[in-house]
């Protein structure tokens, strides 16, 4: 549905939670049960051992997204949900990729995996496995380039996320959609 | 940590309901909670109702939490009692009533194992709770029981299941009662913000065609007296969700009674036509709106709930207020009246109060009387005569609940309690024990349907064991009459699997409960057996055979817009309207 006329896109949520039994299963019940589909998602702890950190892809108009903001907020165990999209913020994701080293595609595959970065971690005469970190782009880009030499096999870890700058709130009502939730507690954070 | 006295961890469970002001539990024993009832064995001041299957016992839960506004309790075992106790809580979860579940489980070693009756309790209540916990130390049994009540009650109400591993309720362990509970990731907001309120106020003010939409939330906010003053300051008419029935007299004269698919026509066209439209405690749900699209599609609307998702979920809202209902209604009282001044007053609305009023002549709720089959309608009507409005009415799920909707006057608040958002067939009997167990001097009038009372008609011997006089009235058509009505008026009289012809015998079920039978079949003899069961001390059940033939009307097909509605019995046309809505649900 997208009554507001708003165009689907990618958003980056990055959600504060209880570090307790069940919360990712509350989290992706959730998400299953209302019919939203998560791309991707990554859960780590934070400084504060008790709080866990969960970083969520998922698409949707902005009438979807509000919903998947408002809902997650609604968890008891839920501490505070950020949609991280439309703020200055680093994206980094990692991936393995195991390939097939032919004699003849070795040094290619060194010389591309050296301009993106990218770490050999395991060598065999017949086969190599890179590391390399990145946005979305560049991880994609570099499986695009590796691909024609034989890609094995692929494991990306899904997205993290953190704002620029130093710690602020940074969460912006944007102006020029006014009939969706003015009141700046509409999502409100608890803390 | 007051106590260092250590007791078995199941009475420290008791002790903390006690604590928390629990004076009634609804359950039923199992091995899992064995060592609860060993503890309730001498435990003072709880009372324990035994009923005959665990989702009765959350739905007395329910009744009772409906009837007082205080959480409703149940208890039961592990694995088959927690699963047929679910249909109960996702009806307290949909409804938002507070109420707390205690199961049992396996003890914690045994957790996974898939020992006898173990179920993933935690894992099968997790979307059917606004939260829930599964303990896994004694330590945490009063923090956790202090935080279930608190999640249940607070914020927007709801359903709260604690599991209790056996080992937990054997082992010794001190009892530990924070004194305030204290969630960094819970804290509903109460107050609207002042802004939104006197935005709202002055839409209010200037409406020319203004209504409130008002539902279940006023009622659990006990917000109806701000409402009522709201609604008689700025003369602007109301009309209730099913759920918000009794939150504002239905004979008021600026009642427009239930909106809908089964709502009134005034109410559907008053709210079609409104430019203000301001909803309060309600959730735009899909039984009120019809086709979304063509739902006050001129309104500006204003939206009141304590729950922020609740707001632009269904219908884009204009004003969003998120807050507790009465004090956002107190609040909005204050901001109408310093706006009234500079407003152009009352007689600007002269129109729209005529329009409704001629809608209200020209389309009244109405049926065709017969003097010789009885139509289920007048019986609800002389329910409602002969106990001036003040029974506390329960109802199954079908048509004898909307007709128990459209035809019951209420009057008061917490005296209607009908499963809104679920639709759980069933719910009429065990709700009412639990209504009847919270106020035991009251009449408590369970209107049921001859489909729906069956599915928890086992319940008539706790009434009869545990003395809940409980009056039900059936309001028998000899089949799932709702679903005889569908098939008749979309499905082309294609009738399938809804006969339930004339078994089991009511009266008989009855007295074999040890309760008592009635049964009328001529519309002369209904007064009378009313009359009669009312007086008569102990639970009755009133067979009330009706017109199999009568529908509910007026009716929105499922997916149509709420102007589409069909007013009388299936002519040709209405079959078109009904199929050219029809979008399958």
């Amino acid at each position: 549905m997208s009554a507001n006329g708003s165009e689907p896109r990618k958003h980056t949520i990055s959600v504060l939670v209880e570090n307790k039994f069940g919360v990712l299963s509350r989290v992706a019940g959730l998400f299953s049960a209302r019919g939203y589909n998560i791309e991707s998602l990554s859960v780590g702890e934070t400084l504060d051992p008790s709080v866990s950190r969960m970083t969520i892809v998922v698409t949707g108009d902005e009438f979807v997204i509000e919903q998947v903001m408002k809902q997650l907020h609604k968890l008891i165990d839920v501490i505070k949900v950020t949609d991280l999209t439309d703020d200055s913020h680093v994206e980094r994701e990692l991936v393995l990729i195991r390939i097939n080293a032919e004699p003849q595609h070795r040094a290619e595959i060194l010389r591309t995996a050296d301009i993106f970065r990218a770490k050999v971690v395991d060598v065999t005469a017949v086969s190599f496995v890179l590391e390399a970190t990145g946005d979305e782009g560049k991880l994609e880009a570099l499986i695009e380039l590796l691909r024609p030499m034989g890609i094995q096999e692929v494991v990306r870890t899904g997205k993290v996320a953190i704002t620029r700058g130093p710690k602020t709130r940074v969460r912006r009502a944007p102006a020029s959609k006014p009939r969706v939730s003015e009141d700046p507690r509409v999502v409100g954070f608890a803390d | 940590m007051e106590e260092a006295l250590k007791v078995p961890g199941a009475r420290v469970v008791l002790e903390c309901l006690k604590r928390e002001g629990v004076d009634i539990i609804f359950g039923l024993p199992g091995g899992a909670v064995l060592p609860i009832y060993d503890a309730l064995y001498d435990f003072e001041g709880l009372r324990h109702v035994l009923v005959r299957q665990e989702a009765a016992a959350g739905h007395a839960a329910e009744g009772y939490a409906r009837a007082t506004g205080k959480v409703g309790v149940c208890l039961v075992t592990s694995g088959p009692a927690c699963t047929n106790l679910v249909t109960a809580l996702q009806d307290a979860l949909m409804d938002s009533i507070p109420i707390v579940a205690l199961t049992g489980q396996v003890p914690t070693h045994l957790i996974g194992n898939d020992a006898f009756q173990e179920a993933d309790n935690v894992g099968i209540t997790r979307s059917a709770t606004k939260h829930n916990f599964l303990v896994k130390d004694g330590k945490d049994l009063g923090p956790i029981i202090r935080e279930a009540f608190h999640i249940a009650v607070s914020g927007r109400p709801g359903p709260v299941h604690v599991d209790l591993p056996k080992d937990i309720l054997v082992k010794e362990t001190e009892l530990i009662w924070p004194e305030k509970v204290t969630m960094r990731s819970y804290n509903p907001n109460y107050d609207g913000h002042p802004g939104q309120i006197k935005r709202a106020a002055r839409a209010m003010v200037r409406a020319r065609k203004p209504v409130l939409y008002v539902g279940g939330g006023v009622i659990s906010a006990d917000a109806h007296a701000e409402l009522r003053e709201l609604a008689e300051l700025t003369r602007i008419p109301v009309t209730t969700t099913l759920m918000g029935l009794g939150a504002f007299p239905s004979e008021h004269p600026l009642s427009l009674e239930m909106l809908g698919m089964h709502g009134t026509y005034y109410a559907n066209m008053a709210v079609h036509h409104s430019d203000v439209l301001v909803a309060v405690g309600a959730r735009f749900d899909d039984r009120v709106t019809g086709r979304v699209d063509a739902f006050a599609p001129r309104a500006e609307i204003i939206h009141i709930d304590i729950d922020p998702s609740s707001i632009s979920k269904n219908i884009k809202v204009d004003v969003p207020i998120v807050g507790d209902c009465r004090r956002v209604l107190r609040a909005l009282i204050e901001a109408v009246k310093h706006e009234k001044e500079d407003a152009g007053g009352a007689e600007a609305r002269k129109p729209w109060h005529d329009q409704i009023a001629e809608w209200r002549a020209t389309q009244p709720l109405r049926y065709e009387w017969s003097d010789d089959v009885i139509k289920p309608q007048y019986v609800i009507q002389e329910i409602s005569n002969l106990t001036r409005g003040e029974a506390l009415i329960v109802t199954g799920v079908g048509q004898h609940q909307m007709w128990a909707a459209q035809y019951y006057k209420f009057t008061h608040p917490r005296a209607w309690f009908t499963s809104g958002g679920l639709g759980t067939m069933g719910y009429g009997l065990p709700t009412a024990m639990g209504v009847q167990a919270a106020h035991p001097g009251r009449p408590v009038i369970n209107i049921d349907g001859d489909g729906s009372f069956q599915m928890n008609s086992q319940e008539l011997a706790t009434c009869f064991t545990e003395h809940l006089p409980v009056k039900t009235v059936i309001i028998n058509n000899s089949g799932h009459g709702m679903v005889r009505q569908w098939q008749r008026i979309i499905y082309k009289e294609r009738y399938c699997a809804i006969d339930l012809p004339g078994i089991p015998d009511w009266v008989k079920l009855a007295e074999a409960y040890g309760c008592v039978g009635l049964r009328v079949t001529r519309p002369s003899e209904v007064v009378p057996a009313i009359e009669k069961m009312l007086s008569t001390p102990g639970p009755v059940v009133l067979d009330v055979v009706v017109d199999k033939d009568e529908c509910v009307f007026p009716m929105v097909p499922a997916g149509g817009a709420n102007i589409d509605m069909i007013l009388a019995p299936p002519s040709r046309e209405a079959r078109d309207k009904a199929e050219r809505s029809q979008t399958g649900f």
